[in-house]
């Protein structure tokens, strides 16, 4: 979620800048087709061939985290907060990286074992 | 002297006291880190689930287990009705915005109108969630309980996929996750009538702003936020 970062600090947005009503109602559009793709993948190109689950997972994660930046950015107004704001917000999820890494690892461990006895 | 006085100098850092330097009110704020303690906490649960998946050799397959509309039609419509519920979510976000949008043009009357529109919205995902639960559970899943081995075939891709123990953990982690999610719509939802009902009172008419809308509003949000993922896990993956 690191994309927060280069949005500037200088622009000197006060507190009560707001969205304006044209906006919001874009930001809606691009979450309501991001998840009608996610619905064109899971039932119509898997279940034809044209892409493998594999694939489709990596496409639905990196759709899913689009959707999030749409969300904390715009809808959180995270994009208007200061530089300091964003970055203590966002490079916690630090934690979560290592932990996601950690777990999966662990996981596929498993797997393996579970495959040779 | 001029020692004394560099020391006396008042700074104007943004760091140096005097003035908030996120600019942000002190409640906001807080709202932000319990949201970030709160993503700690539905991020370790998630990942817990997908340890569990990575480790199993086999898992139910999101199309046949959730293929239903309930009331409409029992087999063969995968994913639409969760698709419906993810419209009423975002739809539910969209007008939490725009009752904080006309919070800053302080228009009481829009405020009402679009709590209201979000407090709908919850009580409909909640509806939609308590006929998916209701539905689920009818198959035979609960905490602890997954339906007989012959009829778990129905619920994995191929007949010889069938684990129980596979079965057994995505009935556990749907229903906790899922479960937990909903109890912070079911939150949100009361603290927007909580917030309605102060507004209609006029009591940040009185204050002069509507922050405590924003407030409620990054809740709301982050609900939203948290399904986009859940969504993502339990169905489409």
């Amino acid at each position: 979620m690191s994309e927060h970062s280069h949005t500037t600090e200088g622009h000197g947005h006060d507190e009560h800048a707001g969205l304006s009503k044209g906006k919001i109602w874009k930001v809606f559009g691009i979450l309501l087709l991001i998840t009608v793709i996610e619905f064109i993948i899971a039932l119509i190109l898997i279940p034809k061939g044209y892409m493998t689950q594999h694939i489709g997972n990596y496409v639905y994660i990196v759709l899913t985290l689009l959707k999030a930046f749409y969300i904390v950015a715009y809808f959180m107004h995270l994009k208007y907060e200061k530089l300091g704001l964003q970055l203590s917000l966002t490079v916690s999820f630090i934690f979560i990286i290592y932990f996601i890494v950690l777990m999966l690892t662990e996981g596929g461990f498993l797997n393996l074992h579970m495959l040779h006895h | 002297m001029n020692a004394v006085s560099q020391l006396d100098q008042v700074k104007t850092g943004p760091w140096n006291g005097g003035r908030s330097p996120w600019s942000v009110e002190y409640g906001k704020i807080m709202m932000w880190f319990f949201l970030l303690s709160d993503a700690f906490t539905f991020s370790s649960l998630l990942i817990y689930y997908g340890a569990q998946r990575f480790s199993k050799l086999t898992w139910p397959a999101p199309d046949k287990v959730f293929q239903s509309i309930p009331g409409v039609m029992e087999h063969g419509a995968p994913l639409v009705f969760v698709g419906i519920m993810t419209f009423i979510l975002i739809m539910s976000s969209v007008t939490m915005v725009l009752a904080v949008e006309a919070g800053h043009r302080r228009s009481k009357k829009e405020v009402i109108g679009w709590m209201i529109a979000t407090i709908i919205g919850g009580f409909m995902f909640l509806g939609c969630q308590a006929i998916e639960w209701t539905h689920l559970h009818h198959d035979g899943f609960w905490w602890g309980h997954i339906p007989s081995a012959e009829e778990l075939k129905h619920f994995f891709n191929k007949p010889e996929d069938v684990s129980l123990i596979a079965a057994q953990q995505f009935a556990n982690l749907f229903f906790t996750i899922t479960g937990f999610h909903g109890f912070h719509v079911f939150s949100g939802v009361i603290i927007n009538i909580i917030i309605l009902i102060m507004t209609i009172n006029g009591t940040f008419e009185k204050r002069g702003h509507y922050l405590m809308v924003e407030k409620v509003g990054l809740y709301w949000h982050f609900v939203d936020l948290v399904w986009v993922f859940v969504f993502t896990f339990f169905y489409l993956v």
